[in-house]
């Protein structure tokens, strides 16, 4: 049965440094959550400190309610998965994923014959069946991943943790890895914690994401939520690039130099402000009223699309936008610019 | 810019001298090897072979006599018994003195990794004088360990202690540059996998230092059996009771039994010829495996 996963206001330091600062967060039973950050910012501490390996100073972690605190590893049962794996080497495949079975207590440990049906079954649900005489150094990266993942599931964890489960793999083998984890989860269901600092590996495969930054979360929320409504101006700039134009505002609208460019905002502010604006978000226009007037200063290849540089007089740094036309405007032409969507962070 | 271009035309020109640089190197290679085998050959092979020359001088029945002549055997069991007591306790606190360093932060923690190179750094003759000084009849617990009946100095018990002494950092030494590099995630992952501490250890553990800890006990049994400094302090040399294989080689050496010492020590001498062949041998028949222990990922 899957169970519902509460972390309450965890502390912990190491050697004086922070490292996690107060940080709680809930996960509904089979619910999928990626832990997103940039490295230091805690993530890995936080899925370590859940399964036990590391003590918080303060704060508790309760499995359906109960607190784990008092719990050996053993009885926390949590499944979890390394960045690089740490398969035992100087066993095959099938003794990896047999070996938390063989290491319950005896009353509790299956007869032979049932761990080996297990492992079997556990070896066709990674797509791995006829590998399990092999020895890890036999295996491929992504192999190695499932037969981690197989023998994290052996024990039939509470909890699935998983450490950058992606980390140590080429990209093509990411993305197969990728849908193949999310149909996974959908089979079996088990509450799950993901640590990424890929935003689209967390966007495209999460239910939800919690966002750290400096040992704190930052927001959770599903992937439109983070995306569309970022909290902080750190989910903004750490989910794409974003443009940030310093702004006044009032009465709903933002003022550039006093001129209004964004109108329409919900936020119920007034005063001096950042304005985050995605590349896609800023259109060529028309010189307008609500427009942001510049002059190209360069042309690159972006993808698909091209980037623009506009430097925009009184902004600190040139606002860049993406556009689809074969035909751009040269560097040095005069262009006008309308922004469709923005955050506004006040300073 | 300028020197960019420089950088660049001084790296073509490299590249069209390699050929060229590859003869120097291999003359310069080729000099380096004859004077290492010639090194290797003078110091090394020709005195054992002159300790097996001296040792059949007098003919094989002669060579027969000296190593089993009652004397010679006691000193052999002697040996004998003093690996196999210090070489398991040394492997105990070798493989616990490693597990300490390589796994836990603590204060002090760099003083005991200079401790356990102690040994390696002080004279042995100084290890033997130091538990003289200890237990020694005249020793600061000497009297009291006399007057309860137990006898360390001059006996096996102190040629067991200087041994053990000189040989502890040959077990840790190995195992903790490669526990260090190992890390302790296997172990995590057997921990929460469920397994109790005891289990990881021997399931887990063990095993990834298998080859290193099996290194570290033939060199630490080779210089056990073959300490003379330490041994030769705290044993006394009572013949037949207290004299170890190097001891009586000394012994007879001394009294001018040049080929019945010879003979002995051939013995000490295949010791280490054994010794090597077995590291040779297990590094070539688990060569894979070694291998793949000792890969980190």
């Amino acid at each position: 049965m899957p169970v519902s996963l509460s972390i309450e206001n965890l502390d912990k330091r190491f050697n004086g440094v922070p490292a996690l600062r107060g940080v709680s967060l809930d996960v509904a039973p089979a619910e999928l959550v990626a832990l997103l950050g940039p490295s230091g910012s805690g993530k890995t501490t936080l899925l370590r400190a859940i399964a036990g390996l590391e003590e918080p100073e303060a704060g508790r972690v309760l499995f359906d309610g109960v607190d784990s605190g008092t719990l050996s590893l053993r009885d926390r049962r949590i499944g979890f998965v390394f960045q690089h794996y740490a398969l035992f080497r100087h066993l095959t495949v099938f003794e990896n994923i047999a070996f938390g079975l063989r290491a319950r207590p005896r009353a509790q440990r299956p007869a032979e014959a049932e761990i080996r049906s297990r492992v079997l079954a556990l070896l066709e649900l990674v797509q791995l069946e006829g590998y399990d005489r092999r020895f890890p150094s036999q295996l491929s990266g992504g192999q190695r991943q499932r037969v981690a993942l197989a023998r994290a599931l052996a024990i039939e964890p509470r909890v699935l943790l998983l450490d950058e489960p992606f980390g140590a793999l080429d990209a093509k083998v990411r993305k197969d890895l990728r849908r193949w984890l999310r149909e996974l989860h959908a089979r079996t269901g088990n509450t799950t914690l993901f640590v990424t600092h890929d935003q689209e590996e967390a966007l495209e495969l999460a239910d939800r994401v919690a966002i750290l930054n400096g040992g704190r979360i930052e927001q959770v929320g599903t992937p439109d939520d983070v995306l569309d409504h970022p909290a902080t101006p750190f989910v903004c700039e750490f989910l794409g690039e974003a443009n940030r134009i310093p702004v006044t505002v009032s009465g709903g609208s933002a003022y550039f130099a006093d001129r209004p460019i964004l109108r329409g905002l919900t936020q119920n502010q007034s005063g001096c402000a950042s304005l985050f604006v995605r590349p896609q978000h800023v259109h060529l226009a028309e010189d307008g009223p609500a427009t942001l007037p510049g002059r190209v200063a360069a042309v690159r290849r972006h993808g698909a699309h091209r980037r623009l540089e506009v430097a925009v007089n009184g902004a600190p740094k040139p606002v860049e936008l993406d556009i689809a036309s074969q035909e751009p405007p040269a560097p040095g032409e005069t262009v006008a610019l309308r922004i469709a969507r923005g955050h506004v962070f006040s300073v | 810019m300028s020197s960019a271009s420089s950088l660049g035309a001084t790296s073509r020109r490299a590249a069209a001298r390699t050929p060229s640089a590859l003869r120097e190197s291999s003359l310069v290679s080729g000099t380096l090897i004859v004077l290492a085998l010639g090194f290797l050959l003078l110091f090394l092979f020709l005195p054992l072979i002159a300790v097996f020359v001296e040792a059949f001088r007098r003919g094989f029945a002669a060579y027969f006599e000296a190593i089993t002549e009652p004397d010679a055997l006691a000193a052999m069991r002697l040996t004998l018994l003093i690996a196999a007591i210090a070489v398991p306790l040394n492997v105990v606190l070798g493989v616990a003195g490693a597990w300490a360093v390589a796994r836990f932060e603590f204060r002090g923690k760099s003083v005991l990794v200079s401790l356990i190179d102690l040994p390696f750094s002080v004279s042995p003759v100084i290890a033997g004088l130091v538990y003289v000084l200890l237990f020694g009849a005249q020793g600061y617990f000497g009297p009291w360990l006399r007057a309860n009946g137990v006898e360390i100095i001059f006996a096996v018990p102190g040629i067991v202690l200087a041994t053990m002494f000189v040989t502890f950092p040959f077990v840790a030494r190995e195992l903790i540059p490669h526990m260090e590099t190992l890390g302790s995630t296997d172990e995590e992952a057997a921990l929460t996998l469920g397994a109790s501490p005891w289990r990881t250890f021997f399931m887990v553990t063990l095993p990834n230092v298998k080859w290193s800890l099996l290194y570290g006990v033939l060199l630490c049994n080779a210089r056990a059996m073959g300490e003379f400094g330490a041994v030769a302090v705290v044993s006394g040399r009572i013949r037949g009771v207290t004299t170890t294989m190097p001891l009586h080689v000394e012994i007879l050496y001394n009294e001018y039994m040049g080929a019945a010492a010879f003979a002995v020590a051939s013995l000490l001498a295949l010791l280490a010829l054994v010794t090597l062949a077995a590291k040779a041998l297990l590094e070539w028949r688990y060569a894979e495996e070694i291998a793949a222990t000792r890969h980190t990922s």
